[in-house]
């Protein structure tokens, strides 16, 4: 996380700027799980980076990466939506 | 200066003259007594063509306020007015207003809260929203009220300030009675308010925010700080406004104002209209020989404590009249001035008066400077001290 700010050097009335919402890490919101792709069983539908409201699917051109575990919430929604089972949440300490 | 006109004018009359003359963008506003004179002269200024304003019937006070901050913050010069009830059911978003540094000018005809249901003055809707975070000016008279408007308008709108600020005005005492009130002319209130301008308001697509945000307890209690910050430089704003303001038309406003100091050894601290009363009595009593004198508080948000502790005689009393009471415990303008006093060679004293327009009376002010006034002042089967 970056480092918090003092009261004098916050914008007025904590107003946000334009495209920073990436700043914030919410990967700390995740309470123990974290997404883990197994890509053998990955038919690259993409339906995850579809569905992901936190936009942590990553992607190299139109090919599945990975996930943006610093703001991946822990949804689940990318295992349940995926067709093929190739996604599981496991314990946050795997490694 | 001023080629000033006299004008007879009750203080809702004088406060909707000041509003038209400012022209204020927009104005969303719902009608409550003893307030309605204000929105009522100024509706029809609107309706007459002579204010350029959008004046928006809302369908409650929530509303009115909530309005108000989308307009203020979306850029447009915004004022409301309100009373009593309407200031209650408007408090949960007069803090968001003040949270969302929304300068916002707000009429505010003073009258008691229910219960029992009330129309007529005491200071309980002001004190409901003291820790809101807004400006409180209080006026004595028409006259100060017109005056505090204006000078209401440039406070608000400081780019070290930017709060709402609240004029408030005694109900019925001084916003239905007729008084000579000294105007400015269109002219000089519209170089004196200026134009309307806030850093990054809404409706600018080039530099575009997101305001109001959630705040969790890492940035929550920053964001108070920036408030409380806003509010103490709101002190040093009104106080150089009022030196503007004095060039302008003679008439000086500080944030306390001392009457009759020299040598007082009783001093009497008040709030609004009643404060005419008291100089009155102090007058007669200065020409009988007593040292008494009186300090009126014109802010009461943001409280000018050390001024009020640096005005007061040394070794004198201060007699702190509340028409405000804090059940349970010290009443507010009391408990003020008692912090203000603190390590002070000074003693402080209070009584609570005038709720739900209870006249005092010039006999009840000598009674109290004599020190055998009630705690509560005027209230049947009160005992007296000896």
């Amino acid at each position: 996380m970056p480092p918090l700010k003092a009261w004098s050097e916050l914008p007025r009335a904590g107003a946000i700027e334009p495209a920073t919402a990436s700043r914030p890490e919410t990967g700390g919101w995740r309470t123990g799980l974290k997404p883990e792709v197994d890509l053998s069983r990955c038919v690259n539908c993409l339906l995850c980076w579809v569905y992901c409201p936190d936009s942590s699917v990553l992607l190299e051109g139109t090919t599945f990466k990975g996930f943006d575990l610093a703001h991946c919430k822990g949804c689940e929604i990318c295992a349940e939506i995926c067709p093929v089972q190739a996604i599981e949440m496991v314990p946050e300490d795997r490694p | 200066m001023s080629t000033a006109a006299l004008e007879l004018m009750t203080g809702g009359e004088s406060v909707a003259w000041a509003m038209r003359q400012i022209d204020p963008d927009v104005f969303p506003v719902y009608p409550i007594t003893p307030q309605t004179p204000i929105i009522q002269g100024f509706a029809k200024f609107v309706a007459d063509g002579k204010a350029h304003t959008e004046l928006v019937n809302v369908e409650s006070e929530h509303s009115a306020m909530s309005a108000a901050i989308g307009s203020a913050l979306a850029g447009a010069r915004t004022m409301t007015a309100t009373s009593s009830q309407g200031l209650a059911l408007m408090a949960e978003v007069v803090y968001i207003a003040a949270s969302m540094r929304a300068p916002i000018v707000m009429a505010l005809g003073n009258r008691a809260l229910s219960g029992p249901i009330n129309i007529h003055c005491d200071h309980s809707d002001s004190m409901l929203i003291r820790d809101s975070g807004v400006v409180q000016l209080f006026a004595e008279n028409a006259q100060e009220a017109y005056d505090l408007t204006l000078i209401a308008t440039r406070l608000a709108e400081r780019s070290d300030v930017l709060l709402p600020v609240l004029v408030c005005q005694d109900g019925f005492t001084i916003t239905h009675s007729a008084e000579p009130v000294e105007l400015l002319s269109d002219d000089e209130v519209a170089s004196f308010v200026g134009e309307y301008e806030i850093p990054h308001p809404l409706l600018d697509p080039v530099h575009p925010t997101s305001q109001g945000p959630f705040a969790m307890p890492d940035y929550y209690f920053e964001l108070r700080r920036q408030q409380i910050s806003a509010l103490e430089a709101a002190l040093d704003g009104f106080d150089e406004l009022g030196h503007e303001f004095e060039a302008l038309c003679r008439r000086r406003y500080r944030a306390v104002e001392p009457y009759r100091l020299d040598g007082a050894e009783r001093v009497i601290v008040a709030l609004g209209s009643t404060a005419g009363t008291i100089k009155d009595v102090v007058d007669e009593l200065r020409d009988e020989g007593q040292r008494v004198g009186l300090l009126r508080i014109v802010s009461f948000r943001p409280f000018p404590a050390q001024q009020l502790a640096s005005l007061l005689p040394d070794a004198a009393t201060a007699i702190v009249l509340d028409r405000a009471a804090s059940p349970g415990g010290a009443a507010p303008l009391f408990a003020e001035v008692a912090a203000a006093l603190v390590g002070a060679r000074v003693t402080v004293t209070g009584h609570v008066y005038g709720l739900g327009g209870r006249d005092l009376h010039p006999e009840d002010v000598r009674e109290v400077f004599a020190g055998r006034g009630q705690q509560y002042v005027g209230l049947r089967g009160e005992p007296c001290p000896d």
